[in-house]
C-alpha cells in the first residue's frame, strides 16, 4: 500500500498541516530522489533536537534521502542520540527499550513477511555503538547469525552521547570519559569484522565526507537485506559535544579519520554483488 | 494436521462440544496455541517453561504456525515478540523464574506500546540459591504493570485461559498483553483431566486493524506513541503525555473485566458462598484450597473458597461482596512474601479478618494440613498434635 498510506484523502487538502502537503506534494514518496537535490524538495526530516554541529544529525538526513522506498519504510531505533532526529522523521518509527532494535526487528520483519510475502517492506536499524555494540551486542550478532532480512546501521559517535559522555566499547583505547576516568582499557570494538563473521551479506564502514557515497552504501545495504540476510553499515559520527571539536572542523575531523582508521570499506557476497550490479545497471540505463 | 475451520471466539470456548483427555499442563497450553490461530511463536529454554514450547514447535512444524524460532535469550525473545505483535501478527510465547525476571524490561512495556499477546508463565524460583521448583513470587514483579494477569489452577484453567486469552487481549476496548501463569512441575508437568473443543476449529485471525493503536506496517498512518521521546524532556507536555498514555492502559485494564466474565465465567469463582471462615487462593494454592474447603465440609464446618482467576484486573467487589459476613480469611500461597494475602487486604474493608498464610515456598507441595490448621484455628478448636514416631 505504501504511497496509499501516506496520500492525504482527498478533501482534506486544505485541512492538513502546510509542512505534510508539501512531504506529499515536493517530497520524496514515490520519487527517485538524487542525494545531490537535497535543498530542492521537502524532506523527510527537518527539525530535530540534536546539537549544533552534530554529525550524526548530517548523516541521518543523507540517509532520509537516501531510502529506496520511504513509504514502506519502517526504522526503529534505542535509547541514545540517534532516535532524537529519527523520531522526528516522516518515516515510521519504532522505539522500544534499551538495545532491542535488533529483536524486534527480528519480529517486526517476520510479521511483515507473513503477512505481505509479495510486498517489499524494509525495517532498518539506526542505533549507536552503545545500543548495537554494548548493551544489545547480543540481539545485534544474533539476529545476523539468524540471516534476519533488515538492515543495521551503526552511527557511532564513540561515546554514551545523550547520557552525559560516557565511555562505549566503540571509544578508541587510551580516550578519558566519564566512567573511563583513567582512559579507555582496551582497543574499539571491531564491529566490521564482527558482522562479515555473523553473517552479514554487506558490509559497509564509512565516514560520511561523501554525501553520494553515503546514499549509495544505504541504499545498497537496504536492497540487500531485501532479498539476501542481514547488511551492516558502520558510519563515523562524531559527537562535537563530548570529543570537543569546533563545530567548523567537523567536516575535517571526518576528512582525517577516513584517512586513518575509517578508511571507506565495502565487503559483499559475490550473489549480493551480482544483484546490485544488475539492478545499477538498469537505473543507469533509466537515467541515459 | 487437520483442516481448520475459523468458528468464533464463543462458540470455540463456550459452545463447541468438549472432549476428555488426560494431558499435562504443557500440553494444554500447546493445545490451546493449536486453536488459537497463531502466527508466530518466539521460545527460549527455561525449565519448568521449554516443553511447553517445545509442543508449540511440533505445531509449526506440523504447519499450524506461519513462523518459530529459538530467540537468543528472553529480553530478545520478549523484545521481538513486541516486534512480530506491532507488525500486526498474533504472537505467543512462555517462559519461567528467572527467565520473566530477565524479560521483564521487555515484558512490562508491552501495555505501554499496547501490545496483544499472549505469555505463560510457568513460575518457577528466582533469587538464591538455585532451584527450578515451583514457587509464585515472580508473579508480584507483574502485577504493577497494565499486564492482564490470569492465574491457573489447573491444566483445564491452562487450555481455557491460554485460548481465551488471544480474544481478550486483541478486544479495541482492552488490546493489552494477557499473561497465563500456573505453577510449575505442579501443573506443567503433572496430568490431568482437560475438556477439548475439537482440533478442526480455530479461532479468527487477528484483525490489526481493529485496533485502539493501529500496527507498524506501511498500510496505515503508524501510531507515533514516541514522536518526541516525552519521558526525555522534562516539561509539563511530557508529564502529561505519559501520565494520560498510563491511565488509558489502567482504564483499558479495567475493561477487560467484562471479557474475562464473557468468555472465562468471572474474575472468581465461589464454593460455598454462606461460609463463615474463607480460603482466598489463585493457582496452585486454589486447588489445595479446594481439598481443604471438601475436608472442612465433611468435617461439619461451614468454610468456603474464592478461587482468584484474575490478579489483574483485580476481583476487588467480587471479594468484597463474598467476604463481607466472613470471620476469617484465610489465604495460602507459594511464596514467602504473601502478595495475595496483601491484595485481598487492601481489597475488603476489615483486614484484620485475613489470616496471612499458611505460605509454602521453595518448590515445596502446599499440605492441605497446613490450612486445615488455620480453619481451626479460625473455628476455635484445639486439635492435639499427633507427633509419629
Amino acid at each position: 500500500m505504501g504511497l496509499e498510506y501516506v496520500k492525504i484523502s482527498p478533501g482534506f487538502e486544505k485541512y492538513m498541516p502546510r509542512d505534510y502537503v508539501d512531504l506529499v506534494e515536493f517530497g520524496q514518496f514515490g520519487k527517485e530522489i538524487d542525494v545531490m537535490q537535497m535543498g530542492q524538495f521537502k524532506e523527510l526530516v527537518e527539525e530535530h533536537p540534536m546539537c549544533a554541529g552534530c554529525y550524526m544529525a548530517y548523516f541521518i538526513r543523507v540517509f532520509y534521502t537516501a531510502l529506496p522506498k520511504p513509504e514502506d519504510t519502517i526504522v526503529l531505533g534505542t535509547a541514545g542520540c540517534a532516535r532524537l532526529a529519527l523520531s522526528q522523521a516522516a518515516v515510521p518509527f519504532i522505539y522500544g527499550n534499551y538495545g532491542d532494535t535488533n529483536a524486534v526487528a527480528s519480529g517486526l520483519k517476520r510479521a511483515l513477511s507473513i503477512r505481505f510475502p509479495d510486498k517489499e517492506k524494509d525495517v532498518v536499524v539506526i542505533a549507536g555503538d552503545g545500543g548495537l555494540m554494548d548493551i544489545g551486542f547480543g540481539m545485534t550478532m544474533h539476529s545476523w547469525f539468524r540471516r534476519e532480512k533488515f538492515t543495521t546501521i551503526m552511527v557511532d559517535n564513540e561515546v554514551y552521547g545523550n547520557t552525559g559522555g560516557q565511555e562505549s566499547g566503540m571509544s578508541p583505547k587510551g580516550i578519558q570519559l566519564k566512567m573511563a576516568p583513567t582512559g579507555k582499557k582496551f582497543d574499539k570494538i571491531n564491529a566490521v569484522e564482527l558482522a562479515q563473521t555473523a553473517g552479514c551479506v554487506y558490509v559497509a564502514r564509512i565516514s560520511p565526507t561523501n554525501p553520494k557515497r553515503i546514499a549509495k552504501v544505504i541504499r545498497r545495504a537496504i536492497l540487500a537485506a531485501r532479498k539476501f540476510g542481514p547488511t551492516f553499515i558502520h558510519a563515523y559520527t562524531s559527537c562535537n559535544i563530548e570529543y570537543s571539536i569546533p563545530t567548523r572542523e567537523v567536516l575535517a575531523d571526518a576528512r582525517q579519520r577516513e584517512k586513518k582508521d575509517f578508511k571507506f570499506y565495502e565487503w559483499m557476497t559475490d550473489e549480493v554483488k551480482e544483484y546490485l550490479n544488475e539492478i545499477e545497471k538498469k537505473a543507469k540505463e533509466v537515467k541515459s | 494436521m487437520p483442516e481448520q475451520k475459523v468458528v468464533e471466539p464463543e462458540h470455540l470456548l463456550l459452545e463447541a462440544p468438549r472432549e476428555r483427555k488426560f494431558i499435562t499442563g504443557s500440553q494444554a497450553f500447546a493445545e490451546a496455541v493449536k486453536r488459537a490461530n497463531v502466527d508466530i511463536a518466539i521460545a527460549y529454554p527455561i525449565t519448568p517453561q521449554s516443553e511447553t514450547m517445545h509442543l508449540v514447535g511440533d505445531l509449526y512444524a506440523q504447519g499450524y504456525l506461519k513462523d518459530y524460532y529459538r530467540a537468543e535469550e528472553e529480553y530478545g525473545a520478549m523484545s521481538a515478540i513486541a516486534g512480530a505483535v506491532r507488525g500486526g501478527v498474533r504472537a505467543f510465547t512462555a517462559t519461567s523464574g528467572p527467565g520473566l525476571l530477565r524479560g521483564l524490561e521487555a515484558i512490562v512495556s508491552w501495555p505501554g506500546h499496547r501490545i496483544p499477546a499472549v505469555l505463560g508463565v510457568m513460575t518457577r524460583v528466582v533469587n538464591a540459591p538455585l532451584s527450578i521448583q515451583p514457587d509464585n513470587v515472580e508473579l508480584a514483579y507483574l502485577l504493577h504493570s497494565g499486564l492482564i494477569v490470569l492465574h491457573a489452577e489447573n491444566q483445564q484453567d491452562v487450555f481455557d485461559f491460554t485460548l481465551a486469552g488471544f480474544p481478550i487481549s486483541e478486544k479495541v476496548d482492552v488490546y493489552l498483553p494477557v499473561v497465563v501463569a500456573t505453577e510449575g512441575f505442579f501443573v506443567t508437568h503433572a496430568k490431568g483431566y482437560v475438556e477439548l473443543p475439537p482440533e478442526d476449529m480455530k479461532l479468527p485471525p487477528r484483525d490489526p486493524y481493529k485496533a485502539p493503536v493501529p500496527p507498524t506496517d506501511c498500510e496505515i498512518p503508524p501510531a507515533r506513541i514516541q514522536r518526541d521521546a516525552p519521558v526525555q524532556k522534562s516539561n509539563f507536555m511530557s508529564y502529561l503525555i505519559h501520565a494520560v498514555w498510563q491511565q488509558e492502559i489502567w482504564a483499558a485494564n479495567e475493561r477487560s473485566r467484562k471479557w474475562i466474565k464473557h468468555f472465562l465465567g468471572g474474575l472468581v469463582e465461589v464454593v460455598n458462598p454462606d461460609a463463615e471462615v474463607f480460603i482466598v487462593a489463585s493457582g496452585c494454592a486454589a486447588a489445595q484450597g479446594r481439598e481443604a474447603q471438601r475436608y472442612a465440609e465433611l468435617e461439619g464446618l461451614n468454610v468456603g473458597l474464592v478461587k482468584v482467576k484474575s490478579l489483574r484486573p483485580f476481583p476487588t467487589q467480587e471479594l468484597r461482596d463474598t467476604l463481607k459476613n466472613a470471620k476469617a480469611v484465610i489465604v495460602p500461597e507459594h511464596n514467602i512474601v504473601g502478595w495475595l494475602a496483601k491484595e485481598v487486604k487492601a481489597a475488603i474493608p476489615n483486614s484484620g479478618i485475613v489470616v496471612d498464610g499458611p505460605r509454602v515456598y521453595g518448590g515445596m507441595t502446599l499440605p492441605v494440613e497446613l490450612i486445615m490448621e488455620e480453619i481451626y484455628k479460625a473455628f476455635g478448636i484445639k486439635k492435639e498434635k499427633k507427633t509419629l514416631v
